[in-house]
């Protein structure tokens, strides 16, 4: 384990006390394992202790986790043949999104999703998973062929938000978030959305539009960043900590307000501690969704994803 | 049995090349291009006309083309018989052809049909830059065309390798027109949910990128192949301002968002059938569930 987060510390500190008994009892032959077990059972019982009282910060804190595994970790692990299609035909190949075509379960299937690095070199190569209006494009444009072969689309939500710059302003990033929820809504062919890290705001919504929206156990999803929202809303950007607890940001709070259809578990301390047990979850329920829809003809689609979005907001009506 | 029959008889109408087969001028040796490496000719051919050394990607001729992709004794040649003739009465033209068509053993600078890679059946057509600079006439055109409607009408897909220098002068707006001919034929066979791949090799310019070799479902390219829509020179001379020295390479397109993919040319072919596969009509038939767990695992 390479980064530990603040609140992992006590768990960290209490494994390298007996990885040091154990070094001791076998250097100098002493017999240690009752000591060793009472701890592990005390390690068991903090790490469960712990993760189950995560805060929105911590969830936070593990959904930005440097080695949580990205979209393209998923996709090596879910899909089959996959081919990755890089430019929009207009301007650019933006890395902070990856599409591409694959067989899932035997199935084609249109695989979307934002990209981050796990460090600073590939962080600069996918601009930190911040995608510029090239990548939304890129990713219509794939949605489209995915609808015109009629096989569904996955896309997987991972970013802090779409990129804020100026090149990405003249490029139109509105223009290009904006056409994506429009063309989406009208795509004749089932969109699961499975938000896996981050899900930043508009940046994120351009690839969610989804028949089924998901979420695992520890991502987040809002309007903004919690720094966002600490900046906008208290002139402060160290508040985040509070904007996060007051934004209701955890996959539990959206499950709470009808926007997200299931939470898939992660293993315990997050979906990095052991990928091929997260993908499995994600499995799951994606092939759960997959078949829901499997059968529905293209006007069902369009009815019910009008449906599930026009009856979101909260409101008054006298 | 009945195949070779059917195989041999298809290959009745087929352009000259196919029969002469091996064309390949004399001598054993022949030297890479860009590394001057020097190397057997049938090495070379093995390897796909791809250095060795440098991976330098040499001009394939239209039959290597094919036959590296296709399973033996499966293509089929569309529309040999097709002429071309002078129409603007343009000095030389015809002479010109004739040449080409001595020094290449093809009828035109493009070849094309259909044919089955690894049991995918697939429309197909390959140009040949050795002839006119691949240039687009009313030939090159109307056959190209004509493929797009056959794979429309037989509801099988289209590829293509291109490379051409563009529009072919001495035919002057007919050959343009092509460009609008080709276009077309390519709405109506996607509006039928047709699908093509365009695979752009080197050179491929003018209005060759400007029309079909821009409107596949999926574009790829060559490494290093020059693909553009006005020459360098062209550019330089009327703008004043010095190119980039990448400028107009697959790797410059694929970095400028023009391209899906760069692939090498021994990936060529495995590619082709992993698309094929994914595109088969039995998954995109409204017939068929979006998505089902019958017919079981892959692996």
């Amino acid at each position: 384990m390479k980064h530990i987060l603040e609140f992992e510390k006590p768990i960290y500190h209490l494994r390298e006390k007996i990885n040091e008994l154990r070094k001791i009892s076998m250097e100098s032959n002493i017999n240690l394992q009752e000591e060793i077990k009472t701890l592990e059972k005390r390690l068991a019982r903090l790490e469960k202790d712990i993760y189950s009282n995560l805060t929105p910060w911590n969830r936070v804190q593990i959904a930005r986790h440097q080695e949580r595994p990205t979209t393209l970790d998923y996709i090596h692990l879910l899909i089959d043949d996959f081919v990755e299609f890089h430019g929009d035909r207009y301007y650019g190949d933006d890395g902070a999104i990856v599409a591409g075509v694959g067989f899932y379960h035997n199935n084609p299937v249109t695989v979307i999703g934002h990209q981050r690095g796990k460090n600073t070199k590939e962080n600069i190569a996918r601009n930190f998973g911040m995608p510029h209006p090239e990548g939304y494009r890129k990713a219509i444009r794939h949605m489209k062929l995915s609808e015109k072969f009629r096989r569904p689309i996955i896309t997987f939500i991972d970013t802090k938000g779409a990129e804020p710059g100026k090149e990405a302003e003249e490029r139109g990033q509105s223009e290009a978030i904006a056409y994506n929820l429009k063309e989406m809504s009208g795509l004749k062919v089932p969109i699961i959305s499975i938000v896996i890290g981050e899900g930043g705001s508009g940046g994120a919504l351009a690839l969610g539009i989804g028949d089924h929206i998901h979420m695992l156990e520890n991502a987040t999803y809002s309007v903004i960043s919690p720094e966002g929202a600490a900046s906008i809303l208290w002139k402060d950007a160290s508040l985040a900590e509070k904007a996060a607890e007051s934004m209701r940001i955890t996959a539990q709070d959206l499950k709470e307000l009808g926007i997200i259809d299931e939470i898939i578990p992660e293993p315990l301390g997050g979906a990095h501690r052991n990928v091929e047990e997260q993908a499995k979850n994600i499995d799951q329920v994606l092939v759960k969704s997959l078949l829901h829809f499997a059968n529905f003809t293209p006007e069902q689609l369009l009815e019910q994803r009008w449906e599930k979005y026009k009856n979101i907001g909260k409101y008054l009506e006298l | 049995m009945l195949k070779k029959i059917f195989s041999r008889d298809r290959q009745k109408g087929m352009s000259e090349e196919w029969q002469t087969n091996d064309n390949v001028p004399a001598g054993l040796m022949t030297k890479c291009e860009r590394c001057n490496e020097i190397y057997y000719r049938k090495e070379m051919e093995k390897n796909l006309f791809v250095c060795p050394n440098c991976d330098y990607h040499h001009h394939m001729r239209a039959w290597k083309r094919i036959n590296s992709l296709f399973d033996e004794g499966s293509f089929e040649e569309w529309d040999a018989n097709l002429e071309t003739t002078n129409p603007l009465n343009f000095p030389d033209y015809l002479e010109k052809v004739k040449k080409d068509q001595e020094k290449t053993k093809l009828k035109e600078a493009v070849v094309t049909g259909k044919g089955t890679i690894e049991g995918y059946e697939t429309a197909f057509a390959v140009m040949d830059s050795r002839f006119r600079m691949g240039s687009m006439g009313s030939v090159v055109g109307e056959k190209i065309a004509r493929a797009i409607e056959r794979a429309r009408e037989l509801n099988i897909p289209f590829i293509i390798f291109t490379a051409s220098g563009g529009a072919r002068m001495q035919e002057g707006v007919l050959s343009l027109m092509q460009m609008a001919k080709t276009s077309m034929a390519i709405k109506r066979f996607s509006d039928e949910g047709g699908f093509m791949i365009s695979i752009m090799t080197h050179p491929t310019t003018g209005g060759v990128t400007a029309s079909f070799a821009s409107l596949g479902d999926y574009n790829f390219a060559e490494p290093g192949a020059l693909i553009g829509f006005a020459g360098r020179r062209v550019i330089e001379q009327t703008t004043r301002e010095k190119l980039p020295k990448d400028f107009q390479t697959a790797e410059f397109l694929l970095k400028h968002g023009q391209l899906d993919r760069i692939v090498h040319r021994h990936d060529i072919k495995p590619l082709l059938v992993n698309l094929l596969k994914m595109h088969q009509r039995t998954f995109t038939s409204e017939q068929t569930p979006f998505f089902s767990l019958e017919g079981g695992e892959q692996d």
